[in-house]
């Protein structure tokens, strides 16, 4: 098991402000080679359970080991885990954008004392041309600041790649395209994907398993497939049902009632219960604290 | 239906520092119809949007017609311009969270232009915008009113900004993109809003968006842009289910999702429109 993820909470603290639980009580595994697409509304944490992964946000409670061993808070100078990287959402604020982005790639080169590769090879890994290395990031489209970014990303040899809404920056075209791109390098490379995104039709595409998260909390996690045909918590049905369908029908997608609580205060019970189209009573009074689906409605027995 | 048609663009050309960005644009905007506008980004779809409401970037030249009735849009002079824009053309941007200023209370900005345009008072302007904002519906609409941007969620800061382009009563809403920054389920209401204000209003909607699943869904005719022109214009059943254009196809075969739907997605509303529109050939037997 690359990485292991137990009962994660993650709470942000800020002054005049309850404490807000991001993450509260999520266990995800990624193992090498294998692609995770972490699903949810915004505001659900899933940004969250990423950065804590990857040691951005201190951890409250529970514990990430990566390769056994458990991951350090990252540095003000010094990184001690260069085996996850990470790709951020948005390559426009991702890239610094007064230096090359050759050199920016030679970063990651540099951390992982990698003398063989150039930033012209990596450039080539990502399908953009040998001599953009010399280029700025001004100089791109944002599907090709992306794919610059996931090279700076691979330059450092990760064991593990961590995509924070790697594709909502871009254009339809493109995402699809970056979306392959990354799974195909990640697994070429024999690391592990988790790759977080609000596009379902995406993470279908890519991921080999897909985990939802709701309020802070994965409420279910199965094999994409699975997943896809037979989605079993309420809350699965509801993201799978609003996704417009490209049929030319006419048909508006179904609509979830109400925004996603604040999770400075959590309903109690079960967190969708005051979504929920099929609430019963014990949902309101207890939380279902089990997996692989977090509903009452599906109990182990 | 017979819907008229609202606003007229023929011939739009634009060109920026030399580049011709549009390249001879047609559409047509009926009353109560929502024309969708697909394209790669580059395309010059949102240059389109931008023309109606003149607000090309500086430098930029555009030739041809946009006719609002028997006004020529590019042709206006500004203070004419000004009157038309906010109040019977209005915009709504992709991304509520600059769209709308973050300093000046929801109610302040849902005022502003019904005063200047409508020249009613304070407090039939506060009146007409808490109504606007139960349209839209948001919750505790009277509360509402004094609250800031910030404090609403992504949805319902979408949802403000829908209520401020519908203040003035305008005949034409041009949405850039309007829920590319949302997420699916709070797509979904948003979508339904727009739909039904398009009905209930007789709103003449230009729906700039790269997503043809929201296309699909709540469009009546789709236009594909590329490269400044349009290459396919037709009812949305047409355009989505037997493409003309090559590049139609390649786009709609470029989705991930191009399969028939997935077999266990939520029971359908009962709700749902299906295909209303009696113009739409392909309907359900294709």
């Amino acid at each position: 098991m690359t990485l292991d993820i137990r009962d994660l909470v993650v709470e942000h603290r800020s002054p005049g402000r309850p404490v807000v639980r991001a993450v509260a009580g999520a266990s995800l595994t990624v193992s090498p080679g294998e692609v995770v697409g972490l699903v949810g509304e915004s505001g659900c944490g899933k940004s969250t359970l990423a950065r804590a992964a990857c040691g951005l946000n201190p951890v409250t409670e529970g514990s990430i080991t990566f390769e056994g061993r458990p991951v350090a808070p990252l540095g003000l100078r010094r990184r001690r885990e260069t085996g996850i990287q990470m790709v951020f959402q948005d390559p426009y604020a991702s890239l610094n954008p007064r230096r090359r982005v050759g050199d920016q790639i030679a970063d990651g080169l540099r951390t992982a004392r990698d003398t063989a590769a150039t930033p012209a090879d990596l450039l080539e890994r990502v399908g953009l041309p040998r001599d953009f290395a010399g280029r700025h990031p001004h100089e791109f489209s944002g599907g090709q600041r992306q794919r610059v970014a996931i090279a700076r990303a691979l330059a450092a040899r990760p064991r593990m790649l961590i995509g924070d809404e790697p594709i909502s920056a871009l254009d339809a075209s493109a995402q699809a395209q970056v979306a392959t791109l990354m799974r195909d390098l990640a697994v070429d490379a024999g690391a592990g994907l988790l790759f977080i995104s609000h596009d379902l039709s995406v993470v279908r595409l890519i991921a080999d398993r897909i985990a939802v998260m709701y309020l802070g909390r994965i409420v279910e996690v199965g094999d994409t497939a699975e997943v896809w045909a037979n989605p079993r918590h309420p809350y699965t049905r509801a993201l799978l049902g609003a996704i417009p369908r490209p049929d030319g029908m006419g048909v508006l997608p179904a609509e979830l009632p109400g925004d996603v609580p604040d999770p400075a205060n959590p309903p109690g019970g079960c967190r969708f219960h005051p979504r929920c189209p099929l609430v019963m009573d014990v949902c309101r009074d207890e939380e279902p604290r089990f997996g692989p689906v977090a509903c009452w409605l599906h109990e182990a027995k | 239906m017979t819907s008229r048609s609202v606003l007229d663009i023929s011939g739009l050309k634009v060109s920026i520092g030399g580049r011709e960005v549009l390249r001879g644009v047609d559409l047509s905007l009926a009353e109560g119809r929502v024309h969708g506008l697909a394209g790669e980004s580059g395309s010059g779809k949102t240059m389109t949007g931008l023309a109606v409401l003149g607000l090309l970037p500086h430098g930029a030249r555009a030739t041809g017609r946009i006719a609002l009735g028997d006004r020529d849009l590019l042709t206006l002079p500004p203070r004419e311009l000004n009157r038309v824009r906010g109040g019977e053309v209005a915009m709504v941007f992709q991304d509520p969270a600059t769209s709308l200023h973050p300093m000046l209370t929801v109610g302040r900005q849902l005022t502003e232009h019904m005063r200047h345009h409508l020249g009613v008072d304070k407090a039939e302007a506060r009146a007409r915008a808490v109504e606007l904002l139960g349209k839209v519906r948001i919750p505790g609409a009277d509360e509402a009113f004094g609250r800031f941007p910030h404090q609403f969620s992504g949805g319902m800061r979408q949802r403000v900004a829908i209520a401020i382009a519908l203040a003035c009563s305008p005949k034409v809403l041009i949405a850039d993109e309007p829920t590319t920054a949302l997420d699916v389920t709070v797509q979904a209401g948003v979508l339904r809003l727009l739909r039904g204000l398009c009905d209930e209003l007789g709103l003449a909607v230009l729906l700039v968006t790269h997503d043809l699943g929201v296309m699909s869904a709540i469009a009546d005719e789709v236009s594909v842009m590329r490269e400044g022109l349009v290459v396919e214009t037709g009812p949305r059943g047409q355009v989505l289910r037997e493409p003309a254009h090559p590049y139609t196809r390649s786009l709609l075969d470029a989705l991930p999702d191009s399969s028939p739907e997935p077999p266990g997605s939520a029971p359908e509303p009962p709700d749902a429109r299906t295909d209303s529109s009696p113009d739409s050939p392909t309907g359900e037997t294709a």
